[in-house]
């Protein structure tokens, strides 16, 4: 039995191998802004949305299944919570049950297996309870068969097979064990059987043959028979105990997997809840495939600057469709910035079966998205910041692949223009040309204009829009790069226009 | 002829068991070499076949043809699988003896019994498969061959089995209630945790963590057990009375020439196990001609066996080293810089002769040794060295009784003798022992710092270690003929441009 709410055919995977980058896509695209706001101060539910964001999907058929499933806990909100609760408290009441010190004991190991299966069942029911209720309102492939299982799977009668059992394993007509001559003649082989099975023949042996009966019996003050015959009950019911921990564990796991599945879906609710509340759109993406190059959109939005401003935000339009290079230049404090990031969070969101912060999306998905920015000066040597620079492009160049995707932020302008311009040139081509997508903001005149003059039909160029007054909109539109980044008006701005 | 033994050829040679190790065993670090090679092998007592040299070469060429057997092919594996098992079949009579049930002690001999049959059957196929060409295995595999086709070893092997097969239909159940244990024999009941197993199956995720409980497995019984086991016989009566019968019959089944043959082999296999680890590190052996009354010895790529062993050990590289003697050459006097190998020089020649003399294969790739009636060695004591005069005199009743003993067919090692009083005393003695030596016509190796004794006749080969070009304090241990004139530093500096006489030969050939 498995939830398979994120994956069609297999589990979630908590431990699985995140990106090498996770580091500077985490810092440039603040993502835990978003994450903090899934997680609504549940550390579990941060960690679950933290995976799930930074394993992007590529494969257009399970990111659709998680956005039907997820359209699904949007009009359902109140039941889904409720089934996610019921794991949790299954998982919280198990580890409640205590081991005790006595746990090296096949009896003792098999007692507390009894007590959780008993726990188990009860959460069980509850879940079957609610398919029985609710299932109808559920119209996404992943929950239709999610509570299908539940009333396949959990029928009264295989609940009460398991109460049999239950009961059988206290042994109240004591342990039948079969056993054959191991090394030395001792006992080996022992196997379990239920006593009661052979009743009849039993007696009838007894009462019809007249045999001599083999059997003895331990004097009651005889310590070392007492212990001697505990073990041999032990052998025979080690394996059972062991089967019976196993079949405990393998119930925890069902629902440790059903609470982590549904904890993304759950974190992806929180946000929905905090947008609305906000009045911010969002829309479920139409993601196409790797190989095509597409990216349109309407109200783009920085969902992170909406949940840290708390208000909402500008969002911007691009229709970038064929576009390998995207080149952004423009006005500091334009917006640029604003803008790159809103890319790969959209980005990251749609890989992952979320709705965007847009109106409309479409884009095609990446196999890996990267993210170059400019660091904050940390050292005052120039040289060393581009060593810098370029050692964590090298790092990227070692795990990146044709249909990636990199978002580049002021990169390669440690050094002067000319040099700065050369290097970033020689980089983006050498992408482009294995079939990388490029955003690029930069200030480095040359090397934008440089793409420009080239004509190239897969590129596009964008600028962060100024009015003519100078003042800032902090949209960003098509438009070819100019020479001035308008320093000058910053400068006015900050120093007043008396200087 | 009927067998008579691995290790000898002729039926009035064997080994006393009680022998020591010869007197020169530690000056040659021989005891470090037999110490390796028996270590694993306590248990048949091989020290003494290491200790008994052989003075004939044709009792040498019997063992070398043995060794060779089994280092062709997968005869070496076959016997020491033979030998793994009649291991554990001396275990298993062990553990019969240490029993107190009476049943139990019985599977425990049943089982000795049986891995016996089973290690001489398949001893016999194995050699059978083997072309041996040695006359000791040839003669062993006679005499097994005739063995294992006899009555007594064909009857012996049906009833294990028959018994074998009888104990393993053995089932029975256990019923525990209260302080109550019914037994009876088995009905066909089903496996109960297989059931519980199946009814949980659904929820199974992959692999899961084992929960069953390790028991303590003591051999013996408690009395419960032993309680059931008398109850068990009781069910099976028939069968535990041929087991009964069978026991009381079988007692003396163990071969005695099997179980000589066990121990015997075993000189070979610890050999051949002990070089394994060198050969793997690149070292070779060789059978190596053995010479007598010639005097002409040679070895090439030769090694100090104990020196090579703990080097590879530590994954070391090990210097090897040529040397020969030819004509009317005897005598190795070894100078130069101090450890530079002149010890290690002179022990691999005497270790090289005796591991020779007792049909080993020895280290080099190719060796002609002199069967030696004796070997007798002079190394410096360093625990005399605080009463000098008492040391000149113990150092020269020492070398008067070597002298007094050794005839023209004795090889002798010397080691920095006289070095305890003044130089001059020292030329005096040395060149009076040396004549002696000359006289005697010994096989010897001197090692000294006292150059005269190189060229006092035609008979002495002067040999010099040398050092590491422009770096003294690394030694190369390689030990090289050369006139001991002095020169060593002067070479070094030649060797380090590459203009001595052999580096340069080989730059202006290539």
């Amino acid at each position: 039995m498995k939830a398979l709410l994120m994956y069609r055919d297999r589990d979630f995977d908590l431990q699985g191998e995140l990106p090498p980058n996770l580091e500077a896509l985490t810092q440039d695209l603040e993502l835990n802004t978003l994450f903090n706001a899934m997680a609504r101060e549940d550390k579990f539910l941060f960690e679950v949305a933290r995976r799930a964001v930074l394993s992007s999907l590529d494969d257009l058929d399970t990111i659709r299944y998680r956005q039907d499933i997820l359209r699904d806990c949007i009009k359902n909100p109140a039941v889904v919570r409720r089934i996610y609760s019921v794991a949790q408290e299954a998982i919280e009441s198990e580890k409640k049950v205590y081991w005790g010190f006595l746990s090296r004991y096949p009896a003792t190991i098999l007692s507390r297996s009894i007590e959780v299966l008993q726990m188990f069942v009860g959460k069980l029911k509850a879940l079957r309870k609610i398919a029985d209720e609710y299932a109808d309102a559920f119209e996404s492939e992943g929950f239709s068969t999610f509570f299908g299982m539940l009333k396949e799977e959990l029928s009264d009668g295989y609940f009460a097979d398991i109460q049999d059992h239950l009961r059988e394993l206290k042994f109240p007509s004591g342990v039948l064990v079969s056993a054959e001559l191991g090394e030395g003649f001792k006992g080996a082989q022992y196997t379990l059987h239920k006593p009661q099975e052979n009743k009849e023949s039993w007696i009838k042996r007894i009462t019809a043959k007249r045999e001599p009966l083999h059997t003895f019996a331990i004097a009651d003050r005889d310590e070392s028979g007492a212990r001697a015959l505990s073990e041999l009950k032990d052998r025979g019911i080690n394996l059972v105990a062991s089967v019976l921990a196993q079949s405990t564990d393998h119930i925890l796991s069902f629902f440790t997997m059903l609470g982590t599945e549904l904890a993304f879906y759950i974190g992806c609710l929180n946000l929905y809840e905090q947008l609305d509340q906000l009045g911010e759109p969002v829309s479920f993406p139409r993601p196409v495939t790797s190989s095509e190059r597409r990216h349109s959109f309407v109200g783009l939005y920085d969902v992170c600057l909406a949940l840290t401003m708390k208000a909402q935000v500008v969002g911007n339009d691009l229709s970038a469709d064929n576009k390998d290079l995207v080149i952004i230049t423009g006005a500091n404090q334009g917006g640029k910035s604003t803008f790159l990031r809103s890319i790969g969070l959209a980005q990251l969101m749609m890989q992952c079966g979320m709705f965007v912060p847009a109106e409309s999306f479409c884009a095609n998905t990446c196999r890996g998205l990267f993210t170059h920015y400019r660091r904050e000066e940390d050292t005052a040597m120039n040289s060393g910041k581009l060593d810098e620079e370029l050692s964590r492009m090298s790092d990227i160049a070692d795990s990146i692949k044709t249909n990636a995707m990199v978002l580049f932020n002021e990169s390669f302008a440690a050094t002067n223009e000319r040099e700065g311009s050369e290097i970033a040139s020689q980089i983006v081509s050498a992408l482009v040309e294995t079939g990388i997508k490029v955003f690029f903001v930069t200030h480095l005149y040359e090397f934008a204009r440089g793409f420009y003059d080239k004509g190239m039909e897969n590129a596009i160029f964008l600028r962060a829009e100024r009015q003519t007054d100078g003042s800032r909109t902090f949209r960003v539109s098509e438009g070819k790069p100019l020479q001035t980044s308008y320093g000058e008006d910053l400068y006015k701005r900050i120093f007043g226009t008396d200087y | 002829m009927a067998f008579h033994s691995v290790l000898f050829a002729r039926t009035e040679d064997s080994i006393t068991e009680d022998l020591e190790a010869p007197d020169f065993f530690v000056d040659l670090n021989l005891d470090q070499i037999i110490d390796a090679i028996t270590a694993r092998k306590q248990e048949y007592n091989l020290k003494p076949f290491f200790y008994a040299p052989l003075h004939d070469i044709d009792a040498i060429k019997y063992r070398h043809e043995i060794m060779q057997d089994l280092e062709s092919g997968v005869l070496l594996e076959n016997v020491k699988s033979f030998a793994r098992k009649l291991h554990t079949m001396r275990e298993a009579l062990t553990q019969a003896d240490k029993l107190h049930v009476q049943y139990q002690k019985k599977s425990w001999f049943l089982r000795a019994v049986d891995i016996y049959c089973s290690a001489v059957r398949s001893l016999t196929h194995d050699l059978s498969l083997a072309n041996l060409r040695s006359r000791g295995l040839s003669g062993f595999y006679e005499y097994l061959t005739n063995y294992v086709k006899s009555d007594y070893f064909a009857a012996l092997f049906a009833e294990t089995e028959k018994l074998k097969a009888d104990l393993s239909t053995v089932k029975y159940c256990l019923h525990i209630k209260g302080n109550r244990v019914t037994v009876r024999k088995y009905e066909g009941e089903s496996d109960y945790s297989a059931q519980v197993e199946k009814t949980f199956e659904k929820f199974k995720q992959g692999a899961a963590k084992d929960y069953r409980v390790e028991f303590a497995t003591w051999p013996d019984m408690n009395h419960v057990e032993a309680n059931i086991l008398d109850l068990v016989a009781q069910l099976y009566a028939d069968i535990f009375h041929n087991l009964d019968d069978y026991c009381a019959k079988n007692a003396d089944y163990l071969d005695e020439t099997i179980a000589v043959f066990d121990r015997e082999i075993q000189f070979y296999v610890a050999y051949l196990e002990h070089i394994a680890a060198l050969k793997r590190a690149g070292l070779k052996f060789c059978y190596p001609e053995i010479s007598n009354p010639s005097k002409d010895v040679y070895d090439c790529e030769g090694f100090d066996l104990a020196l090579a062993y703990k080097l590879v050990t530590e994954n070391l590289p090990v210097v090897r080293n040529d040397f020969y003697l030819k004509g009317d050459e005897r005598v190795f006097v070894v100078s130069g810089p101090n450890q530079g190998g002149k010890t290690t020089f002179a022990r691999t020649f005497g270790q090289l002769h005796y591991l020779a003399s007792i049909g080993c294969p020895v280290p080099g790739k190719e060796a002609r040794l002199y069967l030696c009636d004796r070997i007798f060695t002079h190394f410096e004591k360093g625990e005399n060295i605080k009463n000098l005069r008492g040391k000149l005199q113990d150092d020269l009743a020492r070398i008067r009784s070597i002298l007094n003993q050794a005839t023209p067919d004795s090889i002798l090692i010397m080691n920095e003798v006289f070095t305890s009083t003044t130089l001059q005393d020292g030329v005096f003695l040395s060149k009076k022992v040396m004549e002696r030596v000359i006289q005697l016509d010994l096989l010897c190796v001197w090692v000294t710092f006292i150059d005269e004794l190189a060229a006092m006749s035609s008979k002495t080969v002067s040999v010099v270690s040398t050092i590491v070009p422009g770096k003294p304090a690394l030694r190369t241990y390689k030990i090289v003929r050369r006139p001991a004139d002095g020169l060593t530093y002067a070479i070094s500096i030649a060797e380090k441009y590459r203009l001595t006489y052999d580096c340069l030969k080989e730059r202006i050939s290539s």
